[in-house]
């Protein structure tokens, strides 16, 4: 206990003060009580030193989420100089044990800035992710170390190892998106039909994997789905093999593109769309009945001829 | 009203069928939603052989966890001692969602308490003696205007709050969470509720955050926490409910957000999850199905006339079978999944989306959809800002109202401060 240390004997604890009548009171263990008592008293005396560096690391342990304390460590790290190399290897142990949590990531980052150095970022992260595969902290981080820094050239070989691994991660998925915006684009007709392909090829294997429908409809929305030549025809061949409620969902996206940019053929495809609407309202994506529906009212109202649309509405 | 005390929709012969479709390939995301599926799957089974009575919601339970909390914590709560003022709005929002009124002492002495997680310098910190932070400062002053006294409304000193918000204001429209600290998008959210109840909004405090969170948004069609991330349930409705208070909802893609939120309903569970093919948790019913509330004004306001005029575009019964069935500790609290711990962050947002998914509309139009046993109703978590009450602030609105009224009596103060700088660079003093 810091209260019976001869080294620290100088410094007057300073209890927390919560008031006569406290709410919400944490009954802190002795050791928490104890260290947060000095932690307060060297906040109150602006003290930077060793000792209090070393104290900061005991707060850090007994809560890493007091935002406080790690603000103030960064403080002691700069007036005292300390070796920013010791602290990366800290940080590192501190992220391993508690990889779910803000400050230890904002720290991180805080030192890697200060070094200059991002040397370690990525192979650091991919031993995370390796862990889960998807905390949000660790790809938050990641992406900041590639643009920051213009890593990206590894990153795509690093993501289809993921999808390889895990074709469902969603946060792969979307690591994808962020390396090729962010370097070649969706623009150039050769990268969009590869991921096009790429993404077909996920589908095939594992048809009811949300993840890369969504893709396949974000890389193409911007330019439109019924623009793409051939994918109408692609996917209503899936339709039969291959066949699940994402699917019939991007049809729906298909027609209702279509609707949006031609003029020609609109009572077909319309009912088309509404047919798929209520298909997918009544059986097969009856969890999203409410939205099928609505989709549906909207198609009708949007693009249905006067007389068509007040019945229709008016049944469903 | 409508009561559904018999057909549950998880004991339909249709529900199986709903299971998760792996497609003969196994991964760790298809592993883990089929151990959550099988962990529902004997939760209703032994829920259709013990009980005879309609799902209920077991409220003395909640009271007793919430009321003993309000005062007391164990040591399990150390990790929460940086959030403090959290814990007074998650269990202070639950009693007024459970209509179970807080005694005059207490909400005088939580009002003490958060005087003294004020700072000097303007916001509220995570205890006495902590650094400010927006998210504690968001819940205090929710927490503060749930109690709704005169003695509450005044412990917030409003210049300092001003001049806190401006200090933690970024050059791109965001805001870093405390001085020195993180960026992401709960920050505007936080920074908007406060300002805006308190009445301390100024041309300039909110230039460029709208264009900032509209970057937050993805292909995926929800919001990431920063730009380029993840869409995420938590980050989503921060950024949405930010745009709300901000008049600037029309600035994001509302039909791809729409399309987003709708499809993070577990076809199975009921229950909503955080992320594409991630796992369902009780927390979500709040987090996502509370952005279907904020978009159906937003989709009105905007003119579409195809919306429906009873319901939300989610499964209200299924949200409300998973609250009841799956998250209650029958000792009191709730929880995000079988298995798991109660917490009074749970014990909050489950009960705020079961509010959600029990009332339909604002002022003028109100349907409700209870189910299981008319007890279960829950007060509305609406709040007005103009016409139309939706779960923007997440406190009832009464207490919304009642606030924003009181506070725009007084002037906006005017503010001392220019924008902070970068938050990057760290300070060699510290508030």
């Amino acid at each position: 206990m810091y209260r019976d240390r001869k080294e620290w004997a100088d410094l007057e604890p300073v209890p927390q003060d919560d008031g006569p009548n406290p709410v919400v009171k944490i009954a802190y263990s002795d050791k928490f009580t104890d260290v947060y008592d000095y932690f307060r008293a060297l906040l109150k005396n602006d003290e930077k030193s060793d000792r209090a560096l070393l104290l900061t690391a005991e707060a850090i342990e007994l809560n890493a989420a007091n935002y406080t304390v790690w603000h103030y460590r960064r403080v002691l790290l700069q007036a005292l100089e300390k070796d920013l190399r010791e602290e990366m290897r800290y940080i590192t142990a501190i992220i391993e044990d508690q990889p779910k949590n803000y400050q230890v990531w904002h720290h991180r980052r805080m030192v890697v800035e200060w070094l200059n150095d991002p040397s370690e970022e990525l192979e650091f992260i991919a031993e995370i992710l390796s862990q889960d595969a998807k905390n949000y902290h660790a790809w938050q981080h990641r992406q900041w170390v590639i643009k920051e820094y213009k890593l990206w050239d590894s990153e795509l070989e690093y993501v289809e190892q993921l999808l390889e691994e895990d074709v469902r991660n969603n946060s792969a998925w979307n690591q994808r998106h962020y390396i090729i915006s962010h370097t070649t684009g969706y623009s150039d007709p050769a990268i969009l039909n590869r991921e096009v392909q790429y993404s077909l090829k996920q589908i095939k294997k594992a048809p009811h994997n949300e993840s890369v429908w969504n893709y396949l409809k974000g890389i193409l929305q911007d330019l439109g789905l019924s623009s793409h030549p051939g994918l109408l025809e692609q996917i209503l061949e899936l339709k039969e093999t291959h066949c699940s409620p994402y699917l019939l969902g991007f049809l729906v996206d298909i027609y209702e593109d279509f609707l949006e940019n031609t003029l020609e053929h609109h009572e077909e495809v319309l009912s088309k769309a509404l047919e798929l609407c209520e298909l997918l309202a009544r059986e097969k994506d009856t969890i999203r009945r409410e939205y099928w529906s609505y989709v549906g009212r909207s198609l009708q109202t949007k693009y249905g001829s006067t007389s068509n649309r007040l019945i229709w509405i008016h049944s469903h | 009203m409508e009561s559904v005390s018999s057909p549950l929709r998880c004991f339909g012969e249709c529900h199986t069928a709903e299971k998760y479709t792996d497609d003969g390939v196994e991964t760790v995301t298809s592993v883990e939603q089929r151990k959550v599926e099988r962990s529902i799957q004997e939760v209703v089974s032994v829920y259709k052989q013990i009980h005879s009575l309609p799902p209920t919601l077991l409220r003395d339970q909640h009271y007793q966890y919430l009321k003993k909390g309000l005062r007391h914590l164990s040591d399990a709560y150390e990790c929460l001692d940086a959030s403090r003022p959290w814990l007074c709005y998650w269990i202070l929002h639950s009693l007024e969602l459970l209509e179970e009124p807080v005694p005059t002492a207490i909400a005088s002495d939580v009002c003490k308490f958060l005087a003294r997680c004020q700072s000097p310098t303007g916001g509220f910190a995570g205890g006495p003696c902590q650094a400010a932070h927006l998210a504690p400062t968001y819940a205090a002053v929710n927490a503060l205007c749930i109690i709704g006294t005169q003695e509450a409304y005044n412990i917030i000193d409003r210049e300092k709050l001003l001049s806190f918000l401006f200090s933690v204001k970024q050059p791109d429209g965001s805001f870093v969470m405390h001085i020195g600290g993180e960026v992401d998008v709960r920050s505007t959210y936080c920074a908007a509720s406060v300002a805006s109840l308190t009445n301390i909004m100024t041309p300039t405090l909110f230039q460029d955050t709208p264009t900032w969170i509209v970057s937050c948004q993805n292909w995926e069609g929800g919001l990431g926490g920063v730009p380029g991330l993840e869409a995420h349930g938590g980050y989503t409705f921060c950024g949405m409910a930010a745009m709300v208070i901000l008049g600037k909802e029309h600035m994001l893609d509302l039909k791809s957000l729409l399309r987003w939120v709708a499809s993070r309903q577990m076809r199975y569970e009921g229950g909503f999850q955080g992320r594409c093919n991630k796992l369902v948790d009780g927390c979500y019913s709040f987090w996502q199905a509370g952005l279907l509330p904020l978009l159906h004004r937003a989709l009105f306001k905007g003119g579409d006339s195809t919306l429906s005029l009873q319901k939300w575009m989610f499964e209200q019964q299924a949200l409300q079978e998973y609250i009841l069935l799956c998250c209650q500790n029958p000792a009191g609290g709730l929880l995000d999944k079988p298995g798991k711990s109660r917490d009074f962050y749970h014990t909050c947002y489950c009960l705020s989306g079961l509010s959600v998914a029990q009332h339909f509309g604002n002022m003028d139009l109100h349907h409700e959809l209870i189910v299981g046993r008319e007890e279960n109703r829950l007060v509305i978590v609406f709040s007005s800002l103009q016409a139309p009450s939706h779960p923007v602030y997440n406190i009832c609105p009464e207490k919304v109202a009642q606030a924003i009224q009181h506070f725009h009596q007084l002037p906006v103060p005017v503010p001392a401060q220019k924008e902070g700088s970068s938050a990057c660079n760290t300070t060699t003093d510290h508030s």
